[in-house]
């Protein structure tokens, strides 16, 4: 056991020196202030996974800071962070709710989404096109109107001149993907990131109205952040080529 | 429930106190709702056709999942503090499961369950068509599940205190146990179970988390009141204030009048 814990050290500590040695190319460019401490990030419930990975890179990158996450749906988030939530970052999953934040500090868009048809394993409704999510005999899941992916699956649908015919409307697109996970719904409309980083249990199926119903990613440091220098580094990270490069992997368009 | 007169002299200082801080750590989150809410637009919201059927949806699936814990709910009250049974203690704690399970696992769990691919919902759907998630019936499935323990836990405390002699009297007169149990155990233990049903309806009531992952969300359907007022925060604030204060004053105005009727009655 103690050897074991030894070992683990031993690694911790030369994976430390690793990034110590890594390091010293990446801040020439960014952030002179020394940054420590908590970044809070209040994030779009779809940036969840490519976040995730930017934090470890990033706090890898800045040893003494740690990055604390709110998911949830943009438009609860703006809510949360209008009623005095301590955020230093929002990064939302649509401009609307980005305008919401009257503290936001010059938002840029980061990235783009696209919509996909995601399908349980095996596509159990034989879910094919657009179309499908009129028919009421197939169970579907949307999201609501009111956050993000719910406001694009509209527009889609009005492109296509589609009524779709949804049994729920979810509260944010983590939600609609778990239905889909579960087997619950035949199909959902959810994004491609988030069937990307659903893996196995879900397939994607791409649809040309898609394209008329791309969403804007904004991120933005706050007036109000505890943690000023924290939160510009946290979104210089985002921007650069390796933060770009993590969220592309997830499936994100550049914007 | 009891009449119980305290008798006059100094209350203690050490008691007051920290009630009059409990009481007003309740009540000062509401007064702030209130003091936030706009009452000029309260009457044109109460009569809108989607918070009327909101309002409609979450009284009758509060009403019916109540009738549920009680049909179900106080024979296995009994069962816990009166039958014999093995591992009873482990049972009543497990009866509780749901009390401290966040509802949105709880959710899931229905879901694993009672869903299309779940063992019991495969069988519902193959045997009798019977699909509960996205469903009324849903909504009433996960607001029971969520609601009975607090019916069981206070029926079964109810049970326990009550006075054995009076079944046993019973017994001993040639009762059976049935017969002994409706006109004897269950006319003892009414204050409990008035309080647990009146706990339990409650409950119900305000239940969000279960309800929106297993039943889902669709106006008329599955939407009850703290789902449209959680998907009406998210778009428009104001709103959601005021459906609050609607579902507020409605389960006031409901329990009130009950409370009212049993102690008068």
């Amino acid at each position: 056991m103690l050897r074991l814990t030894a070992v683990a050290l031993v690694a911790a500590l030369a994976l430390a020196g690793c990034s110590d040695t890594s390091t010293p190319g990446a801040p020439s460019s960014s952030a002179p202030p020394k940054v420590t401490g908590q970044v809070a990030v209040f994030a779009a419930a779809s940036l969840t996974e490519a976040f995730g990975t930017i934090k470890k890179d990033f706090e890898a990158a800045n040893p003494g800071v740690t990055v604390t996450f709110n998911f949830a749906g943009s438009s609860a988030l703006a809510q949360q962070i209008n009623q005095g939530a301590p955020a230093d970052v929002f990064a939302s999953a649509a401009p609307a709710n980005m305008q919401q934040v009257t503290d936001a500090v010059s938002p840029v868009t980061f990235v783009k989404n696209e919509l996909e048809i995601a399908v349980p394993k095996g596509n159990p409704g034989k879910v094919t096109k657009l179309a499908d999510f009129a028919d009421a005999n197939r169970k579907i899941a949307l999201c609501a109107e009111q956050v993000p992916c719910g406001a694009a699956a509209k527009k889609a649908f009005a492109a296509a001149g589609i009524t779709a015919a949804p049994d729920t409307l979810e509260q944010d697109v983590k939600a609609a993907l778990t239905k889909v996970r579960l087997g619950e719904v035949d199909a959902a409309l959810v994004y491609k990131t988030d069937v990307k980083a659903a893996g196995a249990d879900v397939e994607g199926i791409d649809f040309p109205e898609a394209a008329k119903a791309i969403n804007d990613y904004p991120i933005a440091t706050l007036k109000k952040a505890p943690n000023a220098p924290g939160a510009q580094a946290f979104v210089d990270y985002v921007l650069s080529d390796k933060g770009k490069a993590v969220l592309a992997a997830a499936g994100f368009s550049a914007p | 429930m009891n009449k119980r007169r305290v008798s006059k002299g100094r209350l203690p200082v050490a008691l007051v106190l920290p009630a009059v801080v409990g009481l007003a750590f309740l009540l000062v989150p509401l007064v702030g709702l209130l003091a936030r809410t706009q009452w000029a637009d309260l009457p044109s919201r109460l009569f809108s056709a989607e918070v009327g059927e909101a309002l409609q949806l979450s009284l009758v699936c509060a009403s019916v999942a109540t009738v549920v814990c009680v049909v179900l709910g106080v024979p296995l009250a009994w069962l816990l503090a009166r039958g014999d049974l093995p591992g009873r203690r482990f049972i009543r704690a497990l009866v509780t499961v749901p009390l401290v399970l966040p509802p949105v696992v709880g959710g899931v769990a229905l879901l694993l369950v009672l869903g299309r691919r779940g063992p019991v919902g495969e069988l519902l759907d193959g045997w009798f068509g019977i699909s509960l998630p996205f469903t009324t019936a849903g909504v009433v499935v996960a607001e029971a599940f969520v609601a009975m323990p607090f019916l069981v836990i206070s029926v079964e405390g109810a049970l326990r205190a009550a006075d054995h002699r009076l079944e046993e009297a019973a017994a001993t007169l040639g009762a059976s146990r049935w017969l002994t149990f409706r006109r004897v155990t269950l006319p003892s233990v009414m204050p409990g179970v008035v309080a647990g049903t009146v706990l339990c309806w409650a409950r119900a009531l305000g239940e969000f988390g279960a309800t929106i992952t297993f039943a889902g969300n669709f106006p008329g359907k599955t939407t009850t009141m703290p789902l449209a007022v959680y998907l009406a925060l998210e778009s428009d604030p104001q709103a959601a204030i005021v459906l609050s204060v609607v579902l507020l004053t409605v389960s006031v105005a409901v329990l009130a009048s009950l409370r009212e009727r049993w102690v008068a009655g």
